[in-house]
């Protein structure tokens, strides 16, 4: 029998520059894939597998750097023809079909609009397990199943989780691994396949896609998250959260209350309704921390909170708790990081 | 037309806290509510019936309490509920409920449009309801903000990373939703009495035209295998800003020290 493989399905989005598929944008992918990588090579060693990441119907310039950051095979399924990209369901069909085709054991991809989307679509036509959202994941090395680890219950329950089907599918939660190193000197392959018009007609259809100005960094991908809640007294008070931000290079995060208050749109949601992050920091600012906030941040490596109630419940969550009165210590702090920064060129 | 929406009561967790100590939720009392972003699709249905005439049908899988929801989703409008609930379905993963409930929209329907929330606020999966759309041989479309009928056809904007996707796709469909889409009304009084009354009709495995090898635990291909706590608190390290500026110093100097800046 020939080698087991681990599929890895690549993130066609780079959320900054707009759509790679657009004819004008960049054509490549975006980190969280490296990250699938980083993944993918640890299982496939665990496993004595080889390790293929997939790209459902677009095409890239250059696929040095995936074969670089650790795939033994590079597999570009073609798209169709000149439409705006292809949609969840058409990526759908296209995995589906490779997943008939090579056997996986084991498919990863990112937990994101596209994979959420795609992922259950593929595993309900196949009849396999499917686990959302992984933040960890490992081969168990007695049956060499994957164990797929994933918060539940917003966060206060972890629960590792098998599956008896094949492949074994998961999506993983971006940042929460880091991207695969680049080696210069990996080998790998390169295999373009045309599948019939046929295979992706489907009756929905992507007629454009919309940049979002307000979300000039996006908030699943971003190093920084300055969030902002009800403390901070009315919009104008939000604003200072949106220039903080700014200075940063932070996407802006907000509580639920902020969102029903209208100081900023419900992309910006971060929690159990909204979005969940895991940044390099997250700076909450008047955010009292409920349980429906926590769930979408508290898996963020470093976590600051500035509030003026001590007993704020974010503090519980917080390596580093700045107790004041945030209306003052926003621009305070912006003046500082705008100093560091010209000071430092 | 017949619009069937697909609601899952979870949880309250709004007044719910952290235990200091060992960092895990202290749920109070045992409330529990209709899944948010459903509220979002039923208040979209009935905004469609309000516009078409349309039947809306809401089915739910879950314990015999989850009448409840069901009675709160009638209240805000809709004709008829559902409910799947039995032995049969307990211990069931993602794509067995999907079976289940794909059979029982194939049952009660056929449906024009299917709705659901994006994800349920306990599980967070976000797979059951593309799951369904699957197993039924529908076009999905998930994280819907924008949802505009037109003949025989939807026009939907969905969330992306970093802007919106404008998608057309015709009926028969299923449509996922998030909470931007509406703002769920309060349910007039007198359907709030009405639904109280209301006999909801409990369908078991039975009732549903496949193999209870395919439903519950015994049908999942995923399982638990070990559960435990993470610790959510952390060491804090405290600053008391009262005009001396440590606390900015520190996130300042950090933010150097991690080449953030």
């Amino acid at each position: 029998m020939s080698q087991a493989r681990v599929l890895v399905v690549a993130e066609d989005r780079v959320s900054t520059r707009g759509r790679v598929y657009t004819t004008e944008g960049v054509r490549r992918v975006n980190r969280v894939t490296y990250e699938l990588l980083n993944r993918g090579r640890d299982l496939a060693g665990k496993l004595g597998a080889g390790v293929d990441v997939v790209l459902l119907g677009v095409a890239l310039d250059d696929y040095t750097e995936l074969i670089q950051r650790g795939a033994d095979r590079v597999l570009v399924l073609s798209g169709p023809a000149g439409a705006v990209g292809p949609t969840p369901g058409q990526r759908a069909r296209l995995l589906e079909q490779l997943i008939r085709e090579e056997e996986p054991v084991v498919v990863i991809a990112a937990a994101t609009t596209t994979g959420r989307t795609v992922m259950p679509l593929v595993a309900a036509r196949l009849k396999t397990g499917l686990t959302a959202d992984c933040t960890s994941l490992d081969i168990d090395p007695g049956d060499q199943a994957l164990l797929q680890t994933r918060p539940a219950i917003g966060g206060n329950i972890m629960a590792t989780i098998k599956t008896r089907t094949r492949p074994q599918m998961a999506t993983v939660r971006p940042r929460s691994a880091p991207p695969a190193e680049r080696d210069p000197a990996r080998q790998g392959q390169v295999v373009e396949r045309q599948y019939g018009e046929d295979l992706l007609v489907t009756p929905e259809r992507l007629v454009e896609f919309i940049r979002d100005v307000t979300q000039e960094v996006d908030l699943e991908e971003a190093d920084i998250v300055v969030a902002g809640g009800k403390g901070l007294g009315d919009r104008s008070g939000f604003v200072l959260v949106e220039k903080l931000a700014g200075v940063l290079g932070a996407a802006v995060g907000a509580s639920r209350d902020a969102v029903e208050l209208g100081w900023a749109g419900y992309p910006h949601q971060v929690g159990l309704s909204g979005k969940t992050v895991a940044p390099r920091l997250y700076l909450a600012v008047g955010i009292s921390g409920k349980i429906q906030h926590l769930a979408g941040m508290q898996t963020a490596r470093t976590i600051v909170a500035i509030n003026n109630d001590p007993g704020a419940q974010i503090f519980q969550v917080a390596d580093m708790g700045i107790v004041g009165d945030a209306l003052e210590l926003v621009p305070a702090l912006i003046e500082k990081i705008a100093a560091l920064k010209a000071a430092k060129g | 037309m017949r619009i069937i929406v697909l609601v899952k009561q979870v949880p309250a967790t709004d007044n719910v806290k952290m235990d200091e100590k060992t960092g895990t939720m202290i749920r109070a009392g045992g409330d529990n509510v209709v899944n948010p972003t459903d509220e979002n699709a039923v208040t979209e249905a009935v905004r469609l019936k309000k516009e078409t005439g349309a039947e809306v049908v809401a089915v739910s899988m879950g314990p015999e309490a989850a009448q409840q929801a069901l009675r709160e989703a009638y209240a805000m409008g809709v004709d008829r509920c559902l409910l799947l609930s039995g032995r049969a379905f307990a211990g069931s993963d993602t794509i067995a409920t999907a079976r289940a409930l794909a059979a029982a929209v194939q049952k009660a329907g056929p449906a024009d449009l299917v709705l659901a929330g994006e994800r349920a606020t306990d599980g967070e999966t976000g797979q059951t309801g593309p799951m369904v759309g699957a197993l039924l041989g529908l076009p999905v479309v998930t994280y819907v903000q924008k949802l505009v009928l037109t003949g025989d056809s939807l026009e939907l904007e969905r969330i992306v990373e970093g802007g919106f996707e404008r998608v057309v796709c015709p009926l028969p469909a299923l449509v996922t939703v998030v909470k931007g889409i509406n703002q769920p009304p309060i349910p007039p009084l007198h359907l709030k009495l009405r639904a109280k009354k209301l006999t909801i009709p409990v369908w078991g495995a039975d009732d549903l035209d496949l193999p209870a090898a395919e439903l519950g635990l015994g049908g999942s291909p995923t399982r638990v295998a070990r559960i435990f706590s993470p610790k959510l608190s952390r060491a804090t390290v405290w600053y008391r800003e009262n005009g001396g500026r440590e606390g900015l110093s520190a996130l300042a100097d950090w933010l150097t020290g991690e080449g953030l800046l």
